[in-house]
């Protein structure tokens, strides 16, 4: 592995690390519902881009999954957190 | 490649070998013969106790015969046996039973036990005669004779053990069938109180027992009975051995009825009087007396034995017979005069001497004869005239001469006249009690004690004989009396001819049997001792005179007074032992519980929590703390800034989620989603990325379980004024903190375990063998389908088991009127339904379905190789529905798609067991699985392990258990709308009108 590629991954995964970080902040501070609902979501996508990067750094296939289970999964706990927040019940 | 096929590697507990060696072979045909005998023999009654349970429930006739034609053959097998036994040969049979544990089903038979098990079986059929005609019509007969069959077979399995913990397993199986034969006529409330009575008092005595046998068979080092027998020294040198001889008495007194546990017996009677005959006179009371003997050799000849053995009995011997007295019931009568009587031979096992266990063998079978015709003819006169009660009972040799001639005669065999068989019996005990033998205050004062016993037990039978036939005739019996059948007669004219027979002549018939049963107790190289009427006019005589002449000046003299007295001797009357053991059983189930309870628990949750994870934190600090300080430190096992952050996200959201939990429930929840989501990724991190997979489809699982929960909690409520004043700040800062020391100790230890460094564990087998032995490369995966299969199994079926648990009580469940109101957020939503309000998302998330399921069949295919399984894919299933429920309303779904949970349950669990049964038809353990590769055109070899129809069930259950549950807490909310659009059209309604 070059070092050039090397480098590239170390900074995305920190980066990626401080994206959950900014979406932690807002998922903990708010200030509305809405807003911590927006946080998780991206907070899913930050795990998620962060488990592909790791996977490319560490030169392992299976890491793929858990993102696609993010990918085609994630968005359920936003959808519901969202019905709950627009309709008071999840499911009718 | 190719096929690998492996047996699982378990002990073996049954070889064919093994199976056809179970019988210990033995060098002559002649053993052989009698091993297999001894086994028929243990069998027989039990054959008869099926064959008996199998008849209609009004053939008297037939399970009679059955009964007691299979007891017939037990006694002839007894006489083919006697030649040999006569010989002093000791007869053994072993089935192999546990080998590993010494646990073998040993039969063994001597002199006494020949004796004994004869006396059982000969007892046995007389009362089956009996009974045939004692019981009525409306009586259900299998029960009946079933339960006093298998008593027979516990009471000879009892006798014949060689191993003494089968001996305390035949022993409590005799407590459990004495139970339901107390409890036959279990509508009355007397035998139900009588039968818990004497289940408890004898179940306890034969716990003590089992503990006595466990601790003498580790002194010994063997649970055999002949080496048992052997090392009376080596046990009594023991210093457990004062231990062990109180619990073996304990067991001992309680089953044979001594004071202080005699009161079970009276209450006993309520049993019907064939029972009280065989049972509770005959053969199981005598069960404790028999062990006393048995054990002689082994505890027995120190001052504990003494003193514990012969004060116990002559207690019991002294005062049985002055309640007897006292007694209206006729089997009240009898029963205390079976205390006595039991108290007598208990003492005769605590002198101990040759003659006084000769003595007490001797009046085991005599006490047996003399009291089981007794207890037939009380049985006769309450089925003739209606009633027990000795002052109404009046003058019957009248009406019944035949029977009463009987009596009287058995009574005076009970009293000790001479020419009849207690007499002899009750002589060798004077002599006994008159002997010199130690010189202590207790040896010196048997012979007083034996003559006031004595003298109660002539004044007892007496006032039976007097009372009930002779003196004016009766005039307010419920029956006009009159003679039994004569075939209800013929046990009881057969008992009294050998009182008579025996009573003559003794030294002739059962004089050789008693000296045999004796010698095989104490040694063959005992004297023979002839036993004789007649001994010359010595003291014995004396005091046998003394008390005939007391008994009836004492019976003359209070005789009048005691029909009008209490039940009971004067004073001692208002103690009995019943209530106190009632008192002590109502405070012990009852009153005491209840203190505890209001005094140590609490029905509030929060309390109860927070002992527990206080209590698991202390445990965990306390076992982690030294072993903690030798892990690395975390900044040496190479630092991830990276993963350093994803923590550090992880930390805040589970704190946050613990702050905000009390008020902002919502805002918890999400939370709580970021912590998961951090706790997978670290997952991924430490090479588990299957464990990720799984992680994040049960994540996503659990935020819409725990909003389809939130949805019913109550809101905050503002007015409460408590909730902001320093107190409840402080409970809830206390709370907090509690939550974080113990999350952030589980943080640390989960990070210790997962970068210790690896050491040779259990894992390495797995990872070595998982392809060559399960054919997968996923060595979870294999560990779950084949490795630890049966666990799985287990695991789904409790799985099944929570999601009906779940469904049923939900389905009951009406929500609070509160609940029903709608919230602000619906409020402004007017009436627009799901698919108007959410559109697009709505087309989206449809089709989705697919995508999911394609998703799922690829973890659940691919799971034996590479990340995945049956329990991912059955999660992912179970998100795609959950999905379509989400998109649209209930209705919707459900005219669409049906999904019937259960039946998916059940289908799983039926595939995951054939799957484990299957593996017999090729003659592997249960759950053995077979690997192999198949050749499928186009795609090429494709691993098909019988694992991965295992696999299939597991992913069934679980799709089922997952929706069952879902679907089951939002049908809730539907229950809700239709409730809340009644509540509108009943309100229209109104303002119509």
């Amino acid at each position: 592995m070059t070092t050039v590629l090397w480098l590239a991954l170390t900074w995305a995964q920190i980066a990626l690390g401080l994206a959950a970080c900014l979406a932690a902040y807002r998922i903990a501070v708010g200030p509305r519902a809405q807003d911590r609902v927006l946080g998780l979501d991206a907070l899913y996508i930050a795990t998620m881009l962060l488990f592909i990067v790791t996977g490319m750094r560490l030169g392992t296939p299976f890491l793929f999954e858990a993102a696609l289970v993010i990918a085609i999964g994630g968005f359920v706990g936003t959808v519901s957190l969202a019905k709950f927040l627009l309709r008071g019940e999840v499911i009718e | 490649m190719g096929t690998n096929r492996r047996a699982r590697s378990r002990p073996r507990f049954v070889s064919s070998e093994d199976f056809c060696r179970k019988l210990r072979r033995k060098d002559t045909l002649g053993g052989m013969i009698e091993e297999n005998l001894l086994l028929i023999l243990v069998g027989l009654p039990f054959a008869a106790a099926i064959a008996a349970s199998t008849v209609r429930a009004t053939a008297h006739g037939a399970a009679a015969w059955v009964s007691g034609l299979l007891l017939a053959v037990g006694l002839a097998i007894l006489a083919l046996l006697h030649a040999p036994i006569s010989d002093g040969q000791v007869l053994r049979a072993t089935l192999r039973w546990v080998p590993s544990l010494g646990l073998n089903l040993t039969f063994r038979m001597d002199g006494f036990v020949w004796l004994f098990v004869a006396l059982v079986f000969a007892i046995g059929i007389l009362v089956l005669v009996y009974a045939r005609y004692y019981l009525s019509k409306a009586d259900p007969v299998p029960r009946f004779y079933a339960f006093l069959m298998a008593f027979t077979g516990a009471m000879v399995g009892m006798l014949m053990s060689g191993n003494i913990l089968m001996l305390v397993v035949f022993w409590e199986l005799t407590s459990i069938l004495s139970f339901l034969l107390i409890g036959y006529w279990h509508q009355g409330q007397a035998a139900r109180d009588g039968a818990r009575m004497a289940l408890i008092v004898t179940g306890l005595g034969g716990l003590c027992l089992l503990v006595a046998m466990l601790i003498l068979g580790q002194i010994v080092g063997s649970y055999d009975l002949d080496r048992v027998l052997a090392a009376g020294d080596v046990v009594q040198a023991d210093p457990l051995y004062p231990l062990v001889l109180g619990l073996f008495l304990l067991g001992c007194f309680t089953k044979s009825a001594q004071m202080p546990f005699h009161f079970w017996l009276p209450g006993a009677m309520a049993a019907p009087t064939p029972v009280s005959a065989f049972l509770h006179s005959a053969t199981m009371v005598k069960a404790g007396v028999f062990l006393l003997v048995r054990f002689f050799p082994v505890l027995g000849e120190t001052d504990l034995w003494f003193y514990a053995v012969t004060g116990t009995g002559m207690l019991t011997l002294v005062l049985g017979s002055v309640i007897a007295l006292f007694r209206h019931d006729l089997k009240g009568l009898l029963a205390y005069s079976t205390i006595s009587h039991l108290g007598l031979i208990t003492a005769l096992a605590g002198i101990g001497s040759n003659g006084a266990i000769l003595a007490a063998i001797f009046h085991i079978v005599n006490h047996a004869v003399f009291k089981a015709s007794l207890f037939m003819a009380a049985g006769i006169i309450d089925h003739e005239t209606g009633t027990r009660d000795m002052r109404r009972l009046s003058g019957l040799i009248r009406f019944m001469p035949v029977t009463g001639a009987l009596a009287i005669v058995a009574s005076a065999a009970m009293a000790g006249v001479p020419l009849l068989n207690g007499f002899i019996s009750k002589e060798m005990f004077f002599a006994e009690a008159a002997d010199w033998h130690n010189g202590t205050w207790l040896d010196n004062s048997l012979p007083y004690l034996a003559t006031i016993a004595g003298i109660f037990a002539v004044a007892y039978s007496l006032r039976f004989i007097a009372t009930v036939f002779f003196g004016p005739e009766a005039t307010d019996l419920p029956k006009v009396p009159h003679e039994p059948p004569s075939l209800m007669r013929r046990p009881v004219e057969l008992l009294v001819l050998v009182c008579l027979v025996v009573g003559i002549l003794p030294g002739l018939t059962l004089g050789p049997t008693l000296n045999l049963a004796a010698q095989s107790v104490l040694g063959a190289d005992l004297p023979y001792k002839d036993i004789a009427i007649w001994h010359g006019f010595n003291l014995p005589l004396v005091m046998s005179l003394v008390a005939l002449g007391a008994g009836v000046a004492l019976y003359a003299a209070l005789g009048g007074r005691i029909a009008t007295g209490p039940e009971g001797p004067p004073l001692l009357h208002r103690l009995r032992a019943q209530r106190v053991f009632e008192r002590i059983l109502l405070s012990l189930t009852w009153k005491l519980p209840r203190l505890v309870h209001r005094t140590f628990g609490t029905e509030r949750l929060q309390p109860q929590l927070r002992l527990i994870v206080l209590l698991t934190i202390a445990a965990g600090f306390a076992t982690l703390w030294g072993s903690l300080r030798q892990a690395p430190s975390p900044l040496a096992t190479g630092f991830n800034p990276a993963f350093a952050l994803m923590w550090a996200v992880g930390a805040v959201c589970a704190v946050g989620a613990a702050w905000l939990a009390k008020y902002h429930r919502f805002a918890s929840v999400v939370l709580l989603g970021g912590a998961g989501l951090v706790t997978c990724l670290t997952f991924a991190w430490a090479s588990a990325p299957d464990l990720a997979v799984t992680q994040l489809l049960v994540e996503i699982v659990t935020t819409v379980l725990l909003l389809l929960g939130l949805r019913w909690l109550p809101k905050r409520r503002e007015e409460i004024e408590e909730d902001k004043l320093l107190p409840a700040r402080i409970r809830r800062a206390r709370d907090f903190v509690i939550a974080v020391v113990g999350g952030a100790g589980l943080a640390g230890v989960a990070y210790v375990m997962l970068t210790w460094p690896l050491i040779p564990n259990v894992g390495d087998w797995f990872l070595r063998n998982a392809y060559s032995e399960g054919g997968g490369t996923n060595v979870v995966n294999v560990i779950l389908v084949d490795f630890r299969a049966f666990d799985t199994f287990g695991e789904i079926t409790v799985l099944a088991i929570v999601g009906v648990t779940v469904f049923a009580l939900l389905r009951r469940f009406r929500p609070a009127p509160e609940s029903i109101m709608l919230d602000e957020e619906q409020a402004g939503l007017d009436d627009r339904t799901v698919a108007d309000a959410l559109l697009v998302p709505s087309v989206i998330m449809r089709w989705m379905f697919p995508v999911m399921i394609v998703l799922a069949a690829y973890l659940f295919f691919r799971g034996h190789d590479l990340p995945g399984g049956g329990f991912a894919a059955g999660v992912t299933v179970s998100v795609a529905f959950l999905l379509q429920y989400l998109a649209h309303d209930v209705r919707w779904v459900e005219a669409r798609l049906t999904v019937l949970p259960i039946r998916w349950m059940g289908i799983g669990l039926l595939i995951a067991g054939a799957t484990g049964v299957g593996a017999f038809l090729f003659g592997y353990p249960f759950l053995t699985m077979h690997a192999q590769y198949v050749d499928v055109p186009l795609i090429g070899q494709v691993p098909a392990a019988t694992a991965l129809i295992f696999d299939a069930g597991v992913f069934a259950l679980v799709v089922g258990a997952t929706v069952l549950m879902l679907i089951a807490i939002a049908h809730q909310s539907l229950r809700t709308t239709r409730m809340r659009e009644r509540d509108s059209a009943d309100t229209s309604e109104k303002e119509a009108a």
